[in-house]
């Protein structure tokens, strides 16, 4: 097939200075007792669903490569287990909503992979009809209520999702998702306020992979401790390894029962780590090569998940194969459909402007 | 089949680069994600990782090769089972691959040169004198009661609709806009909010996405800078960037504009600034039974509103018609009084110093036609236009700044449209190019007066 077989990693090869000193330590806030484990029928859903965004999101920064997807381009590469996990601990109705690095959140949220490569490269079948493009994506029918490019605001949106499930007593809970650098936003807080005082049912999750852009935590942040970030609003948080799919799910699953129940907003810091740049232009000179190669070797999501596959699960070398070929299968045909879609009708330059 | 590595770009404006380092040879088996090479641009050095899986069978451009062109294949990949040594021989194996799609050429370029025209329909200039039903009984009624009927009458026929903001409930509203409604509705939809109006905004945007109809009260338009992000790259861009799937109806609504000796932070009219966005309409009344009328309809409006109000007409009396759902069409102006020798456009409290300069002008025989616009965006330039066509010449008037302000494109789209029917230039009247003073003096200098306005309408008529 005529696609780039390869793309760029987006990780300094020199010139990467020490890591801060202070740096945050690297993912290992667990709990005493492990979390509870998964079933060979769980792990088989992880595996399936983190795959899937990760191989998504390879055939993105290589279609980005080639040319075909344009502009800002952030990979979820690393944080799988994040969405994944969250998702499983979810019912028909949650919303979710994320900013601009968001692919892997869709593909969660059980979007097709063809509308959203189709909108990467800014055609027709994309989600947006290819008028949003790579941060700008919505489905209503999968409670997916985007992809925002101003680092915060779905903060203060997703609470508003809260809101209207307080307002309807629908039952559902939105998951806000926003990284250690939005973190910092005053909207962040004022969102905390309301979401506390009113008792909306929302969970906020910290995805901390360390780096706003280029700038470590420990550069950014006078509290590292993200989980800390609600405790002057009584807002509960704790810390998980967000590498670690089992453990999302689980501290997920007592978040979201807090805010089903009524009893309000609750933070989780997932403590994760993103392989890839910033965006597709990012050459990540910012961290070491050794630091990346250290997370991606031992801490990767989903090499756990398929080692417990292989190992205690007993699942074959063969159905691990079948799974992969069926992925590669999706992505490879979302990625076609993508390429040869065609771009939206000029006359929809004039439309969706006014309902 | 082989596959084909290309020279990746790093962002879209790059060309070429130089392939610094192949860290695969060949006959390597290589996987997803493994580094295969590093590739330099005159910004950085990016490592290449593979996507696909297989043996790399050929090295088409070998290490240090300067200004590779983008998409240039400088590798092949067998897959496993395949002929390393036939794939690598193969000249562009897998372009020429039947089941390949095509490469399709940069978007960019697949852009037509030239734009489609935005869709316009002839909109006929528009009579307000039928939105009176006949032998209509009228009431006196202040702006501030009108507002707060418009939308008791829209949360009682809609549970859908709420209002939140600073003080409206308790308080009963900083203007006692919302008196009575937490009494009628209860905390549930009369709801109170902490000084957090960027906080808020993004809450009443984000209920909106999913169908409920938020009325947001700005204690002042001034504060809703702190919010402006929301209002703008939330609601009003949404549903473009989402294909049309994601509304936002939502209004947003307070005092607008300069009230009385509150300086500078406390006086300014944003029409000009919201009136510029795609995706928003713009409200502006002057009376109250516009003010109600319009209020209504803007609540039950699919779309994002911005509903500018003014502190110093809230306590105006005007006569609005007691009907049972008293409704007006956004986006029309009205024939505030009919004349023939100039046509005076304004809107909102600009309506006081123009009503009261044709008044006067009417003194020394000159008739004037006031319009008031009503709404900002979609402008009716068309009902502007008709005047025009029969005075000739036009003034407008409005209290905010003068660059890039309402009138500046009253008089544009007057110029481009209506033209041919000008016997003088369009002229402005508008507040002055200053802060807002706190000296009273000052302040009334910094604002239009009646004397500017009929001095600018004897202008137009070289009287």
């Amino acid at each position: 097939m005529a696609s780039n077989g390869a793309q760029i990693a987006g990780n300094a090869t020199k010139g990467a200075p020490a890591p801060a000193k202070k740096a945050a330590k690297v993912t290992t806030a667990k709990r005493a007792t492990g979390p509870k484990p998964f079933t060979k029928d769980e792990d088989l859903r992880a595996y399936r669903d983190m795959l899937l965004i990760r191989r998504f999101e390879e055939k993105a920064g290589q279609l980005y490569g080639m040319g075909l997807i344009g502009g800002f381009c952030h990979l979820y590469i690393g944080q799988e287990a994040v969405v994944v996990g969250m998702q499983m601990a979810t019912i028909a109705g949650d919303q979710v909503i994320t900013g601009y690095r968001d692919h892997g959140h869709m593909l969660a949220c059980g979007m097709e992979a063809n509308g959203v490569m189709a909108e990467l490269t800014g055609r027709k079948g994309g989600y947006s009809r290819g008028k949003g493009g790579s941060m700008h994506m919505f489905s209503r029918e999968k409670h997916f209520y985007g992809g925002h490019g101003i680092v915060g605001a779905q903060v203060a949106l997703g609470t508003g999702l809260a809101f209207a499930n307080r307002y309807t007593s629908n039952g559902n809970v939105s998951l806000a998702y926003f990284g250690d650098g939005a973190a910092n936003q005053g909207q962040v807080y004022e969102s905390f306020n309301m979401a506390e005082l009113w008792s909306l049912p929302v969970v906020y999750i910290i995805e901390n992979n360390r780096y706003a852009m280029g700038t470590a935590v420990s550069r950014a942040s006078a509290q590292q401790d993200f989980s800390k970030r609600g405790v002057s609003f009584n807002i509960p948080g704790e810390q998980v390894d967000g590498m670690d799919v089992q453990a999302v799910r689980e501290a997920g699953a007592r978040a979201i029962a807090h805010a089903r129940s009524g009893k309000g907003p609750y933070i989780l810091e997932m403590q994760t780590y993103r392989y890839r740049g910033h965006s597709m232009s990012d050459p990540a000179k910012y961290r070491s090569k050794d630091e990346v190669e250290k997370m991606k070797n031992e801490h990767d999501p989903i090499e756990q998940v398929r080692a417990r596959l292989l190992g205690k699960h007993k699942v074959s070398e063969d159905e691990i194969k079948a799974i992969d070929a069926e992925i590669r299968k999706i992505v490879n045909e979302s990625a076609e459909f993508a390429t040869v879609d065609p771009e939206p009708d000029v006359s929809e330059l004039w439309t969706d402007i006014l309902l | 089949m082989p596959i084909d590595i290309l020279m990746p770009a790093l962002s879209p404006t790059m060309e070429s680069g130089t392939l610094a380092k192949w860290l695969k040879k060949e006959g390597d088996k290589i996987k997803s994600g493994d580094v295969i090479a590093e590739i330099e641009t005159d910004k950085a050095t990016m490592e290449v990782e593979a996507v696909d899986e297989g043996i790399l069978a050929k090295i088409l451009v070998p290490n240090g090769t300067e200004n590779v062109a983008v998409n240039t294949r400088i590798a092949v990949i067998a897959a496993e089972g395949e002929d390393a040594g036939a794939a690598g021989s193969a000249p562009a194996a897998a372009a020429t691959a039947a089941s390949a799609p095509a490469p399709v050429a940069a978007p960019a370029a697949a852009v037509a040169p030239t734009v489609p025209a935005a869709p316009r329909t002839e909109i006929p200039a528009y009579d307000a004198g039928t939105e009176l039903p006949a032998g209509a009984e009228m009431v006196k009624m202040t702006v501030r009661e009108a507002l707060r009927d418009a939308m008791a009458e829209e949360m009682r026929r809609d549970d859908k609709v709420f209002v939140m903001g600073e003080e409206v409930a308790e308080y009963q509203g900083a203007y006692k806009v919302t008196q009575g409604l937490l009494q009628e509705f209860g905390a549930r939809r009369v709801i109170d909010t902490p000084i957090t109006e960027h906080g808020f905004a993004g809450v009443g945007v984000g209920a909106a996405m999913t169908g409920l109809r938020p009325i947001v009260e700005f204690m002042t338009f001034n504060f809703a800078m702190q919010a402006i992000d929301h209002i703008i790259n939330s609601a009003a861009k949404t549903l473009y960037m989402s294909g049309g799937q994601l509304g936002c109806p939502i209004v947003f609504r307070g005092p607008n504009g300069a009230a009385a000796r509150v300086a500078a932070q406390h006086s300014q009219d944003y029409a000009a600034w919201y009136s510029q966005i795609p995706g928003l309409k713009v409200i502006q009344p002057y009376t109250a039974a516009d003010a109600k009328g319009l209020l209504k309809a803007a609540i039950r409006d699919e779309n994002p509103i911005i509903f500018l109000e003014n502190e110093i007409l809230y306590g105006q009396s005007f006569d609005v018609p007691k009907v049972d759902d008293w409704l007006l069409p956004i986006g029309k102006a009205r024939v505030a009084r009919m004349g023939k020798h100039v046509t005076l456009v304004s809107f909102g409290i600009g309506m006081t110093y123009t009503m009261k300069a044709a008044d006067a002008l009417a003194g020394e025989g000159i008739e004037a036609e006031v319009i008031d616009l009503r709404t900002i965006r979609p402008m009716d330039i068309a009902t502007v236009i008709r005047s025009i066509q029969k005075t000739n010449r036009c003034v407008a008037i409005e209290e905010g700044w003068p660059q890039s302000g309402v009138t500046s494109e009253i008089g544009m789209r007057i110029m481009e449209e209506a033209f041919d029917y000008l016997d003088a230039p369009v002229i402005r009247v508008t507040g002055k190019d200053v802060p807002m003073p706190y000296a009273a003096n000052l302040e009334k200098l910094a604002l239009p007066n009646v004397g500017e306005v009929v001095a600018a309408a004897k202008a137009v008529l070289y009287r």
